[in-house]
């Protein structure tokens, strides 16, 4: 199977705002047909990095290719790039169709084209019972879809979503994550979606980069991100994860209270160094067998029972923060712990993960 | 509720009343009323002579509106574009004007533009040596005149729409590939028309009915509609007369008042009716 294309290469893009660096340096490449995530906390440059991609925002250095082509400094209105806005940003005076025909007419398309086109993504977008209707007479998820359609029917090489799905609620969202990823596929267009929440991105995304303070951390498939992270904020921000402070020691870390936990240690970090060993609440195992190779007492603090799993709240002497400890309902039903339970923790040394402090 | 009744009774009512009273009786042989029915005052107000004072009121204030639009329009639309700090203070700048007293700021006019007035000299100051143009006790005048009194009103009322639009339709109508233009023509302007009307009623409204303006700016014989009112009670003592055209005036008013409060209206109804509909 050969490498897929690359569509869009960001080539050592920086934003400054006066003094302010918005987005430092970031190079990443976008492939054809992927659905891609710009994840990170507010304030870390994903937005204003998608601004300049929809041409909002002009690069205060690098390039913006796309097939090939710099587009850095492309009005937004020449670009074959269409931006799906947080707040939508639907023309409150015009009905849902003429919304949706607004771009193609600019196109200077033929009526009976723009009319085809238009009927076709209001089909796909199951939004043909709202057509007349204007944008105050639709619910958040009809004014989402109708947004989507307006950026869609234009068949941009490139489409651009902003939090997409940050103004609906809980249930919704669900059910939309799929639609969208269900909708990327049919349409065959590239997706790039800005988002702050980790598990959004793991859902949706193909590939996905985490950006903080402006600068790219890590960029691969959440599959990889979530078990693989290679940096200390990275572990931190997707998904829950332990962390036990201390010193890098030969083949682990050695913890404050003198305890060993055993992982690979990078090849970065020097023996002595201050480090952080880390491992997925997931991982841990209640009771292990003598030849775990990380193991621990601790406090059941709290219990909270979700269903499928049961996470523990455990207190150990490896850090000041008690250890979340998630656990399958059925092992919890086979050993039953209650709070305040003295009980054993366990886990393997390849699911360790060590980072410099 | 009550006291604002009896304030509105005692204050408009019952003055106008009197007014409309007065326009029903003859004018008394040496001035003065005589108290007899007659509709013939009513009558005089379409004679030839005098409606076209009513139709040249009414271009002059059509003109000046117009004018007074698209100048403050486009200072709205730069104040609104300013960065939000900057904001109250351009705002501050274009309603000081208001402060002063109506009348100073029309003489302002007359020291502009006297035939040896400040533009006269600057022109001079240019290299100009011909004949001082005559600008002063012209229409022109007038109208800018009026303009100038009551371009704040139209600032005040485009800037507050303008500012309230939120600024990502602009920027996806771009996205969607439309130029600045396009933009401005199909998604800011319409979105911001209820201010434009407002604004517009204003100036039209205070410009038909002004008699200080046309007075001081466009002569003695120029004559608007408020002018021969203040003519029939204060020169040729037709009090009647008088009356039946100040009726007139307020009839001309109320019927632009309440078409823009019906549009106003009908745009509210239509929002409303919108959001009955998202609830069912």
């Amino acid at each position: 199977m050969s490498e897929p294309r690359t569509l869009l290469a960001i080539d050592h893009v920086s934003k400054n705002f006066g003094r302010v660096t918005a987005v430092d340096g970031i190079s990443l490449d976008i492939r054809e047909n992927e659905f891609f995530a710009l994840l990170g906390p507010s304030g870390c440059g994903k937005t204003t990095l998608l601004r300049m991609l929809a041409g909002f925002e002009t690069p205060s250095d690098g390039r913006i290719l796309l097939d090939d082509r710099d587009i850095a400094r492309i009005p937004p209105n020449k670009r074959p790039v269409n931006l799906m806005f947080q707040s939508y940003a639907l023309f409150p005076h015009m009905s849902v169709r003429a919304n949706v025909s607004y771009g193609l007419e600019m196109e200077r398309l033929p009526a009976a084209e723009i009319r085809s086109r238009v009927d076709a993504i209001l089909a796909t977008t199951e939004l043909v019972p709202f057509a007349d209707r204007k944008p105050e007479q639709l619910s958040g998820g009809q004014k989402q879809r109708v947004a989507l359609a307006r950026a869609l029917v234009k068949r941009p090489r490139l489409l651009l979503l902003d939090e997409p799905l940050g103004a609906l609620d809980k249930k919704l969202r669900g059910a939309m994550q799929l639609e969208l990823k269900r909708l990327q596929h049919e349409v065959g267009i590239t997706f790039v979606i800005v988002t702050h929440d980790q598990e959004e991105s793991l859902v949706m995304a193909d590939r996905m980069a985490v950006l903080k303070d402006g600068r790219l951390l890590q960029c691969d498939t959440p599959h990889a991100i979530y078990e693989h992270p290679t940096d200390r904020f990275v572990a931190d921000f997707i998904g829950v994860m332990n962390f036990v402070p201390g010193k890098v020691s030969a083949d682990g870390v050695m913890a404050a209270n003198g305890a060993r936990i055993a992982g690979k240690v990078p090849a970065a970090l020097s023996p002595g160094a201050s480090a952080v060993a880390s491992v997925r609440p997931e991982r841990i195992r209640l009771f292990p067998s003598a030849e775990t190779a990380n193991r621990t007492t601790g406090t059941v603090e709290a219990l909270a029972y979700h269903g499928l799993d049961l996470q523990l709240h455990v207190r150990t002497p490896l850090s000041p923060k008690s250890f979340l400890v998630r656990v399958t309902a059925d092992a919890a039903d086979r050993r039953p712990v209650s709070s305040g339970d003295q009980i054993e923790l366990g886990w393997d040394a390849a699911d360790v993960r060590i980072f410099a402090e | 509720m009550a006291p604002a009744l009896v304030w509105l009774t005692a204050l408009m009512v019952v003055p106008c009343a009197l007014v409309l009273a007065l326009a029903f009786f003859r004018r008394g042989i040496y001035g003065g009323i005589d108290y007899t029915f007659t509709l013939e005052n009513f009558g005089l107000v379409f004679d030839p002579l005098y409606a076209g004072i009513f139709l040249k009121s009414a271009r002059i204030a059509g003109t000046a509106t117009l004018i007074a639009v698209v100048i403050g329009y486009a200072a709205a639309y730069a104040i609104a574009a300013a960065p939000r700090r900057w904001q109250p203070v351009f705002l501050f700048f274009a309603v000081l004007p208001f402060w002063s007293n109506y009348l100073i700021r029309t003489y302002a006019w007359i020291v502009l533009l006297n035939r040896e007035g400040l533009i006269t000299q600057l022109l001079r100051w240019f290299g100009y040596t011909g004949e001082p143009p005559s600008m002063l006790y012209t229409e022109g005048a007038v109208i800018a005149g009026l303009v100038y009194n009551y371009l704040p009103f139209v600032i005040l009322a485009c800037y507050a729409p303008l500012s309230r639009l939120n600024p990502e339709l602009a920027e996806a109508s771009r996205d969607l590939g439309a130029s600045a233009a396009t933009t401005f023509r199909r998604v800011i302007l319409p979105l911001t028309v209820p201010g434009i009307a407002a604004g517009a009623v204003f100036v039209f409204v205070l410009s038909i009915g002004n008699f200080v303006t046309p007075a001081l700016l466009g002569g003695g014989r120029f004559q608007m509609i408020g002018n021969l009112v203040y003519d029939q009670f204060l020169t040729a003592n037709d009090w009647p007369f008088g009356a039946a055209l100040a009726m007139a005036l307020i009839a001309i008013m109320l019927l632009v008042l309440m078409a823009q409060a019906l549009a106003a209206d009908r745009a509210a109804g239509r929002a409303a009716e919108a959001r009955g509909d998202a609830d069912g």
